[in-house]
């Protein structure tokens, strides 16, 4: 079976460790903050300038002055800091995030990703993601392995316009767990209940299966 | 009061010598520390021909949405321009010219423009659209492009407080772009929620000097939630 939204949330949670600092996406990579392992804390980096993002709030603790990058009402963590624009790009470009988890339309065998715009349909800008993609270096795509009509996002080359060039590593959908090197995509883990051939037929990128692959795990 | 008393008392004195086809910084995130009574004293002088300078454009009704109707924005450059439709509108019709700029860029362009800085060399957006046209260059191996920064004829700006003199103070994360928008002005028009004496903020607290405010006014702030986001209480 295809894995839920939130099970996808919680498997990308299993790859968290006690101390990271974390950038979550808008959709799917937002659900990952409800699954954090017990025992492990994460800071949540909004990129509109708060570090250390906490729960939604109460209707009386509504600030309107206090939003993440999704605009949505939230509150502060304990340890948390507010900061700049400029500055919260510095932590992303320079590399200090440890971890960002972002959706995509598309991602290819060479790493490239498209996530922000589809031609005469979809431009609504990219926001921090060309940021993201350039400066992390652990990044995690969630989406959907295949469209609403059976046609595979994990490609040989990306049709739609990039939000940045042979960046990503690790793509997480709802059949499987994927890695991208060599210019080839790597089967390391599959959605329980989902074969290898049932993967292999919605991987248009050529994709590597080696071996026997596991089940994913979600504790 | 001294010369660095940067008071004024009235929005039309505020945006004063503001004219057709200048180019305007704005401070703010989505809804969230928008300068949201500057925004109107320009849809009330009707000035046009605008270039904008800003993350977002506001929603339909609030916020840089509001110059859209009159079509005052010649240019925008913005990163995200979701919440409007008719935003969307003028710029499939062409009316609007819309240059999509990454977010991080977008900040250090205002930052840059501000600290004299007329260009930097960035990896985002490497091998994309934004890339088209702009000097690549190899750093230690890897690729980078040439941004240009930003300036404007006026920045507008939402601080939480200040004093006098235009030392400002934000609050939460309606920080965002406002401290850079700040810089990056040849005028930087600041509206804010409360104005105290001089000698009356800690030095230590102040995000922006006054060097960089020309203009200062106090007011009120609807201050508009784009998404309300809530848990139940109790939990």
């Amino acid at each position: 079976m295809a894995l839920s939204r939130d099970q996808i949330a919680q498997r990308v949670a299993l790859e968290l460790q006690d101390g990271y600092y974390v950038n979550l996406g808008i959709g799917i990579p937002t659900l990952v903050a409800n699954f954090v392992p017990k025992g492990i804390e994460v800071m949540l980096q909004s990129e509109n300038g708060l570090l250390g993002m906490g729960a939604f709030p109460t209707d009386d603790d509504v600030d309107a002055d206090l939003i993440n990058a999704g605009k949505q009402t939230v509150t502060m963590a304990k340890g948390a800091s507010i900061f700049d624009s400029a500055e919260s790009f510095a932590m992303i470009r320079g590399g200090h995030v440890d971890l960002t988890v972002l959706g995509a339309f598309e991602v290819d065998v060479n790493g490239n990703i498209a996530s922000y715009m589809i031609p005469g349909k979809l431009i609504k800008g990219m926001g921090g993601a060309m940021d993201l993609v350039a400066g992390a270096d652990n990044i995690i795509v969630t989406m959907t392995h295949a469209s609403k009509h059976g046609e595979s996002k994990l490609l040989t080359n990306c049709t739609l316009p990039l939000t940045g060039r042979g960046c990503i590593k690790k793509v997480l959908t709802d059949l499987a767990f994927i890695e991208i090197k060599a210019g080839k995509f790597h089967l390391l883990e599959r959605a329980p209940g989902v074969s290898v051939e049932d993967i292999i037929k919605l991987t248009q990128g050529e994709l590597v299966v080696d071996g026997d692959i596991p089940e994913m795990k979600f504790s | 009061m001294s010369g660095f008393d940067k008071v004024v008392h009235s929005y039309e004195e505020a945006m004063s010598g503001l004219t057709d086809n200048m180019t305007i910084i704005a401070g703010g995130f989505g809804l969230c520390g928008i300068p949201e009574n500057l925004i109107s004293e320009i849809k009330r002088k009707g000035t046009r021909g605008l270039t904008l300078i800003s993350n977002n454009c506001g929603v339909d009704d609030f916020g840089l949405g509001l110059l859209l109707p009159d079509r005052q924005i010649k240019k925008i450059i913005a990163s995200y321009v979701g919440e409007n439709a008719e935003f969307e509108r003028q710029m499939m019709s062409g009316e609007l010219n819309v240059e999509l700029t990454p977010q991080g860029t977008l900040a250090e362009k205002m930052r840059a423009g501000g600290a004299g800085i007329p260009a930097f060399y960035t990896a985002t957006g490497v091998g994309t659209l934004v890339a088209e046209g702009k000097d690549e260059r190899q750093f230690k191996g890897r690729d980078y492009i040439l941004e240009e920064s930003i300036t404007a004829d006026f920045a507008i700006v939402k601080a939480w407080k200040a004093d006098r003199y235009g030392n400002l103070v934000f609050r939460k994360t309606a920080r965002n772009f406002n401290p850079m928008a700040a810089t990056a002005g040849k005028i930087t028009v600041v509206e804010v929620e409360e104005i105290v004496e001089p000698g009356q903020l800690d030095p230590d607290e102040i995000h922006t000097s006054g060097i960089y405010v020309n203009r200062l006014i106090q007011s009120t702030f609807e201050k508009r939630i784009e998404q309300r986001t809530t848990r139940p209480s109790g939990e």
